[in-house]
């Protein structure tokens, strides 16, 4: 299922006072089964377009196709519900919309909200609590005596329950301890290469973006300014600093290594183990560095 | 939905209204509350909506934007006008459906108990409207001051008042963000039966209670760490100044007041 956005203009409080633009003649192309990244400074209209992806938001000029369904701007948009089904969204800080007495009965929430029967529900609790790495036992608790990083897993896998084709996911690591932001990253990039699961990662962490995303959208007041692989965005430091992102924390050290060596390598590296490798490339072909 | 209530909310201006100092603002609506309830026939109704009118003109607030933020109120006034409607019993009757009887008080009083709903709410949003939270709070703690010799804990209301003002937005904010969760999720508020919607609801309120005790237990903490002890002794950095506008809006309820009593029956 793709996602396309036309020519999206979003304003919040339409008709007031307070009327202010977000976004701005968004086009967006999400192809299926890819991983997709939508990296901006605060304030640059990430989460407003997040919300755009299952209909949450309606544009106020343009269009917005999701599958075969097409959202557009002054027509009412009916039977949601389905799409909503189909693009899960995970939102910033999910564990604030825990409120079941038991992990289990919040986990089956979405699923059954869907329509889908009790025995299927709870099935697909019990998988998707063992996949966001929490034994089983923690089903009968209350989600309101686990730790932050437990209830950040349980709201995941309260979204994934619902067997959505494509995952949306707004800074899913916020607030996580190091090794936790890794086993969840982990977890969701799993996930897209197991399941085929087009994901749309919506962060400010350039590393992340670097490591996991097929392609990278970059946002700028309300503007979706440059799209590309991540080799591409990452190979030119002036754009980013435009608009005020920096390179990751690698391809910064590969810079200042290129400094020191004094000739840039042949590529751009996105990961530790790619750098290495081609340190050690280079230094095989030049053999005098 | 959400963006659209206007209650607690302040809009930024610098009209006649807005300048003035909150305590004149204040005592004018709390006595212009009173003074409604004066008007008795239609002269005096008449002459309180276009006073409302005038006032709203002159704080320079969009009308369209006030019936808007007003459209939950309405539905509450529609309803106390066919409740009179439906059993005042006095005067001749003017509409007869055999099985429902409408009376002439009965409008009469219908229309009069909606215009004064109507005015009361328009003049106190405009309160709101115009002024600040904070000086709001300042000012209805200066004048209650009176009442810490009775031993009424003014401060503390006061307090309490400006931390329930502040948190409106934050929490509408926070409705807002907990509401679009759960419908991604698939629960569905806007459709369905009465019975499914009230059900939708509790995904809702709980995790807005959470997050509200929470809230309130961190700014306490904050609040304690930056030595906080209540009002004994504590100076304020803004200082109300009360100049002639705020004498003339006093005076110009005492006119209404006094045209009021002089039109009433």
């Amino acid at each position: 299922m793709d996602i396309k956005l036309q020519q999206v203009s979003f304003a919040y409080s339409v008709g007031t006072p307070f009327e202010k633009y977000a976004l701005f003649d968004v086009d967006l192309n999400i192809e299926s089964k890819t991983y997709q990244a939508i990296i901006g400074h605060t304030g640059s209209g990430k989460s407003t377009i997040l919300q755009h992806f299952n209909g949450l938001l309606k544009p106020t000029k343009g269009q917005v196709h999701i599958g075969e369904r097409i959202i557009e701007a002054g027509k009412k948009a009916k039977e949601l519900k389905p799409i909503r089904q189909k693009v899960g969204i995970v939102f910033q800080f999910p564990e604030h919309q825990l409120f079941e007495e038991t992990v289990l009965k919040d986990i089956m929430f979405g699923p059954m909200n869907f329509g889908v029967s009790e025995e299927e529900a709870e099935r697909r609790a019990r998988e998707g609590i063992k996949l966001v790495g929490l034994p089983e036992e923690v089903l009968e608790k209350s989600p309101f005596d686990l730790s932050g990083g437990q209830m950040r897993r349980v709201a995941i896998a309260g979204v994934l329950a619902m067997n959505p084709e494509i995952i949306v996911l707004d800074e899913p690591t916020a607030g996580l301890d190091p090794r936790g932001q890794k086993e969840i990253m982990d977890l969701f990039y799993k996930l897209h290469k197991e399941r085929e699961l087009t994901t749309i990662l919506v962060t400010h962490s350039m590393e992340d973006a670097a490591k996991y995303a097929d392609n990278i959208a970059i946002m700028h007041e309300g503007r979706c300014v440059l799209t590309g692989t991540p080799r591409e965005i990452f190979s030119d430091s002036e754009t980013l600093q435009k608009y005020r992102l920096e390179l990751p924390r690698i391809v910064r050290f590969q810079r200042k290594i290129e400094q020191l060596i004094g000739k840039p390598l042949s590529k751009v590296c996105l990961t530790e183990e790619e750098l290495a490798e081609e340190i050690a490339r280079q230094k095989r072909k030049g053999g005098d560095e | 939905m959400m963006e659209k209530m206007i209650f607690g909310r302040y809009i930024p201006g610098n009209s006649f209204i807005h300048q003035l100092d909150p305590r004149s603002k204040l005592i004018f609506t709390f006595i212009f509350i009173i003074v409604v309830f004066l008007a008795n026939n239609v002269v005096t109704y008449s002459f309180l909506l276009a006073f409302t009118l005038f006032v709203i003109f002159i704080s320079r607030v969009k009308l369209y934007f006030l019936i808007n933020g007003l459209k939950p109120v309405i539905i509450l006034i529609i309803f106390t006008f066919f409740i009179h409607i439906l059993f005042t019993r006095e005067g001749a009757v003017i509409l007869d459906l055999g099985f429902l009887k409408v009376y002439e008080q009965g409008l009469r009083q219908g229309i009069f108990i909606s215009v004064r709903f109507t005015v009361l709410v328009l003049m106190t949003s405009i309160l709101t409207l115009t002024t600040s939270p904070i000086s709001i709070t300042d000012g209805m703690e200066v004048l209650l001051n009176p009442l810490k010799k009775l031993k009424v804990p003014v401060h503390e209301l006061a307090l309490m008042m400006s931390i329930a003002l502040r948190f409106i937005p934050t929490l509408m904010d926070e409705t807002d963000k907990i509401m679009k969760a759960q419908m991604a999720r698939g629960s569905d508020l806007s459709a369905g039966p009465i019975k499914d919607r009230i059900k939708a609801v509790v995904p809702l309120l709980v995790p807005l209670f959470v997050s509200a005790f929470k809230r309130a237990e961190d700014l306490a903490t904050a609040m304690e760490v930056r030595g906080y002890r209540g009002g004994e002794g504590r100076t304020r950095y803004r200082q109300l100044k009360w100049d002639g506008k705020d004498t003339i809006c006093v005076l110009s309820l005492v006119f209404v007041t006094a045209l009021l009593v002089f039109l009433r029956n």
